[in-house]
Parts: C-alpha cells; sequence; structure tokens
C-alpha cells in the first residue's frame, strides 16, 4: 500500500513540476520523476502478484522502460540544445507559437 | 407519316434538342441554322397531315372531350409519389391536328421569312434556337393529352414569349417589355394553376378524359369554380381585357415572332385551351359570360385603340386582341367550333400581315406610319399581299376572314342580340383602322428618309404562300367543322350583308382619315382627348400601373425595408456574430502555452476518471 502511494506521490509531484516549472530542462526532469512514479508501480504491483510459470520477469520489463527512457530523455536534450541554439530560449514561454 | 403517328412526341422533342443543339454549335455553322430549325416545323406539319389523314370522317370520339376519333395516343408515367402518380402522354384528334397544322405552317413561313429579316442580326443563332424550341413546346401543348402535359407545354411557350419578346436585350424597353409579358401572363397561368388544383381536387385525375367523365359527378360550385379559373388563364395568354396589356408591348420582339407567337399560335393557346376543354365550360355558363364580356370589351376596345396607333405594330398588336375578342366572344356564347375556326384564319391572315409588316420595316427602315407612305410602287409585292390581309382581317367575300368572322357574328347575334350588335360596330371599326393604316403605309407620298426598297425573295415567298390560305381558307369551314363534329351552319345572307357593308364602310372611313398632310394632327385637335386616350391603350395601363404595380412595389419596398433587412439579414448577420463572439472566446483558450495545454489535458483526463466513476457506480 506504502509503494502505491510512493508511487502515486511521485507522478503527482512531476505532474506538478510539468505543469508549473518554466525552465525546460526542469520541466523535463519532471518528466522523469512521473516516468519513476509509473516504474515503481510496475515494479511494486509486479514483486506483491503472484504469477506462476509466467516467462515474463516485470523487473526485466522495467529496465526496458529505463533504457527506453533514458534514449528518450536523449533525445529532448538534444532537441532542446537544438531550441537553445536555434532560439537562445531555454524557457517555455518563449515557445509559443502553437496558439489558435 | 404512319410511324410518326407511332411516335409523336418525336415532334415535340426533336425541335427542342435542336434548339439545344443550335443553342451549343451552331455559330459554327451559321448557314445550316435556319434549315435546322426548320426541321421541327416540318415534322409538326406532317404530324398534322398524316392524323388528319388516318382519322376517318364521321367516325364518333370514344370519350369527351375529343372531337374525332384519335389518330394516335398514348401516355407514360413521369413520376409518382407513393399513390400519387403524373403521366405525360398525348392524343391527336382533329382539334389537335389542325392545330398542329396551324402551328407548323404559320412556324415554317416566319422562318423562312426570318432568313431574310435577320440575316444582319448578329445574335441570329439564338434567334432561330428559340424559334425551334417554340416549335416543340407549342406542338408540347397541342398534343397534351392532360392538364399536366398542356401546363408544361404552357409554361415552355410562356418561357419562349419572354425570350423573343426580350430578344433585343440591350434595349431597355425590349427586357420591360419581356418582364411585362412574363409577369402578366403569369398572372393568368396562376389563375389555371388553381383551376387546375380545383379539378384535381374533385376528381383525382388532371387527364383531359377522366376529369370530363368526372364533371358528372362534382359540385356545380366547383365546376364553375375551375371553368372560371380556367378561363382567367386563357384571358391571360390570349391578351384579352383585363390582362392585355402585354401584347402592345410585346412587339418590342422581332416582328417574325410577333406573327409567329403573338398573332397565331400562342395567344391562341387560350381558345385552343377552352375548345379543347369544352365540356367543362359547357356545364359552367358563368364562366361562359366571363369569356364573353372580357371578348366584346377585348374586341371593341382593342379595335378602337388601334385607330390612333402610329406604330404599324402596334396597330396589328390591338388588331390581334380584338380578333381574339371575336373568338372569345364566340367561346361566350357557345359556339367553340367557330372560334376555333376563326383561330385558324385569324391565323393564316394575322401572320401574314405581321410579315407584310416587317417586310415593310425592312424596306422602309421604320416602324412609324406617318414616316412612310406610298410604299406600293417601292414594294409592289408587299403591297399586293398587305391588301389581301387587310381584306381578309375586315371580312370582305370571298376572303377568310368573312367566313369565320361572319360565323361567328350570326352566332353571337343569334344568342345574345347585344353583343352582337358590339360586334358589328366592331366590325366596322376593323374597317376603319384597316383603312387608315393602309393608306397611311403604302399610299400617298413616300414621307420617310432614305430610300425604301422591296424585300428579298426569301421574305416574299412566306408572304405570298401564307396570302393563298389568308384568302381561301374560307372555304374549308364547313369541312373542318364537320371533321369537328360541329354542325356547319349555312351564313345568314342579311347578316352577312351587314358585315360586310360595315366593313366596307369603315375602310371608307378609315381611308378618308387620312387625307392630306397633318391629318393626325388635325384629327388629334378635333377629337383631343379621345384620340390620346385611344393612342394610349385608354389609360388601361395606368389604371394596371396605379392600381397593382404601384401598390405592390411599395408593398415590396416596406417589405424590403423592414423584413428583408432586419429579420432576414439581421438572422443571417446575427449568426455570424455570435460565431465571432464564441470563437473570440474559445480562441483564448489556444494560447499556445504548452504547459496551460498540459493542464487542460490533466483536467480533461480527471473529468473523464470522475466521470466514468460516477457514471460507473
Amino acid at each position: 500500500m506504502s509503494m502505491i502511494l510512493v508511487a502515486c506521490s511521485l507522478f503527482g509531484i512531476g505532474l506538478l513540476g510539468v505543469l508549473v516549472r518554466r525552465d525546460i530542462i526542469a520541466l523535463l526532469a519532471s518528466v522523469e520523476v512521473m516516468l519513476g512514479g509509473a516504474l515503481v508501480l510496475l515494479v511494486g504491483l509486479g514483486a506483491s502478484v503472484k504469477h506462476v510459470g509466467s516467462p515474463v520477469s516485470v523487473e526485466g520489463i522495467a529496465l526496458i522502460v529505463i533504457v527506453v527512457a533514458a534514449a528518450e530523455a536523449a533525445v529532448g536534450l538534444a532537441l532542446l540544445v537544438a531550441v537553445a541554439r536555434r532560439r537562445g530560449a531555454t524557457r517555455v514561454e518563449d515557445l509559443s507559437e502553437v496558439k489558435g | 407519316m404512319a410511324a410518326l403517328l407511332m411516335a409523336p412526341w418525336l415532334a415535340v422533342v426533336v425541335p427542342l434538342v435542336l434548339a439545344i443543339a443550335i443553342g451549343l454549335v451552331g455559330r459554327y455553322a451559321k448557314p445550316i441554322v435556319p434549315l435546322v430549325a426548320m426541321i421541327g416545323p416540318l415534322l409538326v406539319v406532317a404530324l398534322g397531315i398524316g392524323a388528319l389523314a388516318a382519322i376517318p370522317i364521321g367516325a364518333s370520339a370514344a370519350a369527351e372531350p375529343w372531337t374525332s376519333q384519335l389518330a394516335s395516343s398514348g401516355s407514360t408515367v413521369w413520376f409518382g409519389v407513393g399513390a400519387l402518380t403524373i403521366s405525360v402522354g398525348w392524343a391527336i384528334d382533329t382539334l389537335a391536328a389542325l392545330m398542329l397544322l396551324v402551328v407548323g405552317v404559320v412556324a415554317l413561313m416566319v422562318i423562312i421569312f426570318s432568313i431574310g429579316y435577320m440575316s444582319e442580326d448578329p445574335g441570329k443563332v439564338r434567334y432561330f434556337a428559340l424559334l425551334s424550341a417554340f416549335t416543340g413546346a407549342m406542338t408540347l401543348l397541342v398534343i397534351g393529352d392532360s392538364f399536366t402535359t398542356l401546363f408544361v407545354g404552357w409554361e415552355l411557350v410562356g418561357a419562349c414569349s419572354y425570350l423573343l419578346i426580350g430578344f433585343w436585350y440591350q434595349k431597355p424597353s425590349a427586357m420591360a417589355a419581356a418582364v411585362k409579358a412574363f409577369l402578366t401572363t403569369r398572372v393568368g397561368d396562376v389563375g389555371l394553376l388553381f383551376g387546375l388544383a380545383v379539378l384535381w381536387a374533385s376528381t383525382g385525375s388532371l387527364g383531359y378524359v377522366a376529369v370530363m367523365h368526372g364533371l358528372g359527378s362534382m359540385a356545380p360550385g366547383a365546376i364553375t369554380a375551375a371553368a372560371v379559373l380556367l378561363a382567367i388563364g386563357a384571358i391571360g395568354k390570349s391578351a384579352q381585357f383585363p390582362l392585355h396589356i402585354w401584347l402592345p408591348d410585346a412587339m418590342e420582339g422581332p416582328t417574325p415572332v410577333s406573327a409567329l407567337i403573338h398573332a397565331a399560335t400562342m395567344v391562341a393557346a387560350g381558345v385552343f385551351l377552352i375548345a379543347r376543354t369544352w365540356p367543362l365550360f359547357e356545364a359552367a355558363p358563368a364562366a361562359r359570360t366571363v369569356l364573353l364580356i372580357a371578348g366584346l370589351i377585348s374586341a371593341l376596345g382593342a379595335a378602337l385603340a388601334a385607330i390612333p396607333q402610329r406604330d404599324i405594330k402596334k396597330v396589328l398588336a390591338y388588331s390581334t386582341i380584338s380578333q381574339l375578342g371575336f373568338m372569345f366572344a364566340a367561346l361566350g356564347v357557345g359556339a367553340w367550333g367557330f372560334a376555333f375556326f376563326h383561330l385558324i384564319t385569324h391565323a393564316a391572315f394575322k401572320a401574314l400581315l405581321f410579315l407584310t409588316s416587317g417586310s415593310v420595316i425592312h424596306g422602309s427602315g421604320t416602324q412609324d406610319m406617318r414616316e412612310m407612305g406610298g410604299l406600293r410602287k417601292a414594294m409592289p409585292v408587299t403591297f399586293v399581299v398587305w391588301v389581301v390581309g387587310v381584306l381578309s382581317l375586315v371580312g370582305l367575300w370571298p376572303l377568310a376572314g368573312f367566313f369565320s368572322k361572319d360565323a361567328i357574328l350570326d352566332a353571337v347575334w343569334i344568342a345574345v342580340p347585344i353583343a352582337g350588335v358590339l360586334l358589328f360596330a366592331t366590325a366596322f371599326v376593323t374597317g376603319v383602322y384597316s383603312g387608315r393604316a393602309t393608306r397611311l403605309t403604302f399610299f400617298g407620298s413616300w414621307r420617310g428618309s432614305g430610300h425604301a426598297h422591296e424585300s428579298p425573295l426569301t421574305m416574299l415567298v412566306p408572304l405570298v404562300l401564307l396570302a393563298i390560305p389568308a384568302a381561301l381558307l374560307g372555304f374549308s369551314g364547313n369541312w373542318i367543322m364537320t371533321r369537328l363534329g360541329e354542325h356547319p351552319e349555312p351564313l345568314s345572307l342579311s347578316i352577312s350583308g351587314v358585315a360586310v357593308g360595315l366593313g366596307l364602310v369603315g375602310l371608307l372611313v378609315g381611308w378618308s382619315l387620312e387625307r392630306g398632310e397633318n391629318a393626325d394632327e388635325i384629327l388629334q385637335v378635333r377629337l383631343g382627348r379621345a384620340w390620346t386616350a385611344g393612342s394610349a391603350g385608354f389609360g388601361w395601363d395606368t389604371v394596371v400601373t396605379r392600381v397593382v404595380v404601384v401598390p405592390v412595389t411599395v408593398a415590396a419596398r416596406v417589405l424590403w425595408a423592414v423584413v428583408d433587412r432586419y429579420v432576414i439579414d439581421g438572422t443571417v448577420e446575427g449568426t455570424a456574430t455570435v460565431a465571432r463572439w464564441a470563437g473570440g472566446v474559445v480562441s483564448r483558450l489556444q494560447n499556445g502555452d504548452a504547459q496551460w495545454y498540459g493542464a487542460l489535458i490533466v483536467a480533461g483526463v480527471a473529468l473523464m476518471l470522475a466521470a466514468s466513476i460516477w457514471l460507473g457506480r
């Protein structure tokens, strides 16, 4: 139960960060925190549920997700660097072209 | 011809299709356009002759309202809605066959004449296309076996008439005349449409045979209402009082068109309609009274209005109203056979007179008779055929007009003597305006500018060809009557004598009106307002303008200023305003801030979760 609480807290903290931090680096970091919350939930629930004879290991899936997340973070940071070079800005309010 | 009787609808479809073809590609083959336009009328003539030959004489009709055995008939379902089916079909009896001959022959002559008359006109391809379309539409009107078919043809000829009156659409007066003709006949057409509605409601059908069969079970009031409404339709189409005002203005169109549409065929459609549906009028004396009164007022009034006209075509226009008045008077006293006989002879001599006036206009370059004069020397052939036409119009033996007009005079005189007196007066006035117009145009000395010349051969040949029936058609009276199943009556010698005498005296009076120079001005001073009023058609135009046109225009302006601008435009523009305002509100959500979008997504997800929990309880 406490594990679920920890997972939800992490997810909520990350979400709050995504919504309120104006710096894109912090924003990306908050996304990682959200992802961490999801992973905690995955591993925690995987440990508490019995799965007899299943060839799938939850820890294995979690590791794969971490690898993919690392790759995604790399792509995100690369984009960020590109934007910063091009626009000289790393703040969300400076990137507001997508509007009606 | 027998093959044509198997498929008479070809005489409708072919001219209409050819009209479209001429309109589309005619400009690439200008020389053959008139020849192509002639195919339709030739088919119509062939159909008429074939039908007449196929109908045995003396065989009685199978059902009302046919006047004889049918040469050909058939019908097909046009469309059906639920239990209601509307069919179109054809049925050719003697009445329709004779009408086909009139339409075909006059259309043919007019097209031949137009080759010369319209040779210089830049719009002649459109002109011949419209003539071909008119032929098809008129044939549809004539051979239809139901009110539905008749109505379609009726409206199509009206549309062709509109387009041909406004043929020279660069002239504002021509456009105005076209609109006037269209709207005025529309008043009558609404009457016709209501009449059809009454018949439909009472008999459940619009086929001629079914309607005539259902007359017996109809309420007398419904019969009278239907017949009066049909009579209003006929009055509008045939330019009878009080809906006659469009015909004099319709002279803005090319003169051969006036001969075809506004003298011989379309304006006679009203008479044809009533002859076609005669059993209905037989059962409705009130409607016959309407016809008689409209006919008498038109006959005498229009003849009087023809006297002071300066425009040669206006004389003929008023004369046409007057002669159609004769036919309506005959219908009013029940002599529909004589009315139809007069329709045929009138078609011959009035088409002749109109084409002759076209030749005169072509040769002298003016329509104003005061600028003509002495044309008998410059245009001898035109002069001779004009005299044939005019004497036929006045009704001198042995020309065609004599027989048909005297038959009508006879019938009306016996039925309603006071009406007979009015028609005798009309016969006299007919002589007056004919005499005046003839003297002004062909006698005296040349008053115009330039040099008058005789028309080319393509114009003279149809004139001479039309002069033959205009002169001799009268002798076919008994034959026509017998074939129509009517009883031919020997002409009363006294009636004929009086009528011919009055016509001759009228001619002399009309002749003497124009003696010397400035005769018109002298007459104007002597007769004062009567002359002026007559030349303006006795002010009926003004009356209609004041009573109908001005109030309608004012009402339309008020509706425009209030209803259109505030209610309709307000609604439309209001929609736009609301949409713009709502758009402004909603577009504020899209501020470009990614985090704001994220917050909205989170809120949305939260809402959906809440809703699914709430609903999934």
